[in-house]
């Protein structure tokens, strides 16, 4: 079977890699990284502000934000994609392409996952950082910008990695309403080969494997240094009980 | 310049400040102490309202904390507080955390935020680790820090929260020196600690508390010598035997 | 809105089978996966290194490819290396469900073996000691003493394995399981009133969700364990 794998892998790679590009629009595995990378800066913005949200219950924001987290995690991400297909030309007038739909729904799942994550990184630092910076006269939103915030993000950053490698996962759904991304290229290969379905779907997985391993491999890598350089006062070298 | 007046303070049940009355000095260093739990902590906390209280008055200067539409962000600038944890700012270096609040609040251009960090460290004697970061620090060192960062605001009321509690004892002195030169400077002080050598040196006053309630308040030689209250007393022998 | 319309008849037959399959689906899988879990964690328990490396090659690959590929490969690719007489009695019993099953089980059995392991990790060295001192063999070690306490610690994230499995569910319409999503977009197709068909597809999710995250809740209360 190994040998079918590097026939496909020599016949096809170039369709695998990127669709149709340059005679088409971008597909294949860089369709996939692209939607990923997509969903996850889309969301940057509207996640840092709803996880803030999510940090103050006493807002009146906090209720409908803490409502739209709690929607989207207990939905499928295939109902989001089906909603941004409905919802998405309704609002914004005329059809748009699967690869849009597609982003907006990982966007918007995005959103909701981020916000919990900031929030958790934010209720993760020592309360003393919040009380000494209020103590030194800064307001609430200055105290967020130059103690708090800085310090989440960064302790979050192997969160917000294993989130993108769920993004890369959550693409393959495009290959139910026929977007061009990994998945569908392989169906598709699988479609004009036909006899090559076992090696196909099997080179298929071992691409997605490549990725994401790596990436949580980037977690781990990045899990360690922020482990290291983000020790919390308390435990600073030197005597402290 | 601080007055507090009839403050009474509940977590839940636990009735945690008693019918506070009790006026501090300008120039003063008032050290309170007392068993653990007597709300010495509690007490301290009210007075930059990093704690509210339920009933009472806190005035400073003649006005009071919680009046409405006081601006708390103004009346923490003008007060200085230490923690037991010191609560440096990890992500900045040592001198980006003192200089983040004048910079900030007092919109100093950053060469004045600069050399205002290089006096304060100069003078609780770190000038050598301003580039250094929090963590690459002793507990010793980043409680003088945090000292210094408090002292950047320039404020006319310095409050410490047990500051050398949770050091190691080979530390304990070279913070204490740095808040007793402060006294000597005139600064008006209120200190929760257990440095009872300290106490008799610098302060001016001891209020002594227990259980929510302060039940002796003397000055330091009669405190440690004779204290009145039997609370007190027997307080100030289980040190001596300690 | 004329959710009036997309509730009745067929369409509303429709509705009913689709949750009905996403339920069966889901708590098949749910107990299949933890049943696999289970035994995930007490074969790289043991310590063997080649046991070891196997467990941690499986758990690697399904938490790296996505579960629609599982899928997938199942229905499509596997069955084709089946013997010929297999994939017809397959093909007459619309074995979908069953592909998707099996996919969700293996899928997040991946992730709960993970969950109950940091769960093992927790317990107190002690625990195993003093199993063996009783005398206990592995198994009866594992099984009696440390298990339980791995799973109960584990509660919590197991349950958000749960949630995480009952949302897959959906994934399985893309090999024809006419669960829920699926019953969506036929009624979609069939009326065009595609806000009514997702948003009862959408309720009927978000209030199991719902249900889910009480339930573990109180579960995860009633039992935690007082270490």
């Amino acid at each position: 079977m190994i040998a079918q794998i590097v026939e496909i892998i020599d016949v096809y790679w170039l369709l695998i890699l990127v669709g149709q590009f340059p005679e088409g629009p971008l597909g294949g595995l860089a369709l996939t990284l692209c939607m990923a990378l997509a969903g996850l800066i889309g969301a940057i913005p509207l996640a840092l502000v709803a996880g803030v949200i999510r940090t103050c219950p006493g807002t009146i924001a906090y209720y409908p934000i803490s409502a739209f987290v709690h929607a989207i995690r207990g939905t499928p991400v295939l109902l989001l994609i089906f909603w941004a297909y409905f919802a998405v030309p309704l609002l914004f007038g005329g059809s748009i392409s699967g690869v849009a739909t597609v982003v907006i729904a990982l966007i918007v799942y995005e959103v909701a996952f981020l916000a919990e994550v900031l929030r958790a990184g934010i209720e993760a630092l020592p309360k003393g950082q919040i009380e000494a910076a209020r103590t030194l006269g800064l307001s609430y939103r200055q105290a967020m910008q130059d103690v708090i915030l800085p310090q989440a993000l960064f302790n979050v950053i192997p969160s917000i990695i294993s989130q993108f490698i769920n993004l890369v996962k959550n693409t393959s759904l495009g290959y139910i309403i026929s977007v061009h991304e990994l998945t569908y290229t392989a169906y598709q290969v699988n479609s004009q080969l036909l006899t090559g379905t076992l090696p196909v779907f099997t080179l298929l997985a071992i691409i997605y494997f490549c990725i994401c391993f790596s990436l949580s491999q980037a977690v781990s890598w990045a899990e360690r240094k922020v482990e290291r350089l983000r020790i919390a006062p308390q435990q600073a070298n030197g005597g402290l009980r | 310049m601080i007055r507090f007046e009839n403050v009474n303070k509940f977590y839940g049940d636990f009735h945690a400040l008693k019918n506070i009355t009790q006026v501090v000095d300008p120039g003063k260093v008032v050290v309170v102490c007392g068993p653990s739990g007597s709300g010495k902590s509690t007490l301290i906390r009210t007075i930059n309202r990093l704690e509210n209280i339920d009933s009472g008055r806190i005035l400073i200067n003649g006005s009071d904390i919680h009046a409405r539409g006081k601006d708390v962000n103004a009346l923490r600038a003008g007060i200085g507080f230490v923690f037991q944890s010191f609560n440096l700012f990890p992500h900045l270096s040592v001198e980006r955390n003192i200089m983040l609040a004048p910079m900030r609040i007092k919109k100093l251009a950053e060469a004045e935020a600069h050399s205002l960090a290089h006096e304060l460290l100069a003078k609780v004697g770190l000038s050598d680790k301003a580039g250094s970061f929090p963590t690459q620090l002793s507990g010793g060192q980043q409680q003088r820090v945090a000292i210094a960062r408090s002292l950047a605001m320039m404020p006319p009321l310095m409050l410490f929260d047990e500051p050398t509690s949770a050091l190691d004892p080979e530390m304990v002195g070279e913070v204490l020196t740095v808040i007793q030169q402060l006294a000597g400077e005139g600064m008006t002080m209120v200190c929760v600690t257990h440095e009872m050598g300290f106490a008799r040196e610098v302060a001016d006053e001891i209020i002594f508390m227990a259980e929510g309630e302060v039940l002796e308040r003397t000055d330091p030689e009669t405190f440690f010598r004779a204290p009145c209250h039997p609370r007190a007393q027997k307080f100030v022998s289980d040190i001596r035997r300690a | 809105m004329e959710f009036s319309a997309v509730l009745t008849g067929t369409y509303l037959e429709w509705f009913i089978t689709g949750a009905k399959i996403s339920l069966v689906l889901f708590l098949s899988a749910s107990v299949l996966a933890f049943i696999i879990a289970l035994l995930l964690v007490a074969v790289r328990s043991t310590g063997f290194r080649p046991a070891v490396w196997l467990v941690q090659a499986f758990v690697e690959y399904h938490r790296n490819v996505p579960l629609l590929v599982h899928m997938l490969f199942w229905y499509f690719a596997v069955v084709q290396i089946l013997p010929m007489a297999v994939q017809i009695w397959i093909n007459q019993r619309s074995a979908e469900f069953y592909f998707a099953m099996l996919a969700l089980a293996l899928n997040y059995s991946a992730y709960m073996s993970e969950d109950i392991r940091s769960g093992l990790r927790s317990l107190h060295k002690g625990q195993i000691e003093a199993a063996r001192a009783l005398g206990l063999n592995y198994i009866q070690t594992m099984r009696d003493v440390i298990l339980p306490q791995a799973v109960r610690i584990a509660l919590p994230p197991l349950v958000g394995q749960s949630l995480n499995l009952f949302k897959a569910t959906s994934i399985a319409m893309a090999i024809g399981v006419a669960d829920m999503a699926y019953s969506a977009r036929w009624v979609d197709n069939a009326t065009y009133l595609t806000f009514e068909a997702f948003a009862v597809a959408t309720v009927f999710y978000l209030v199991v969700s719902s249900l889910i995250i009480a339930l573990g809740s109180i579960a995860s209360k009633r039992w935690r364990l007082q270490t």
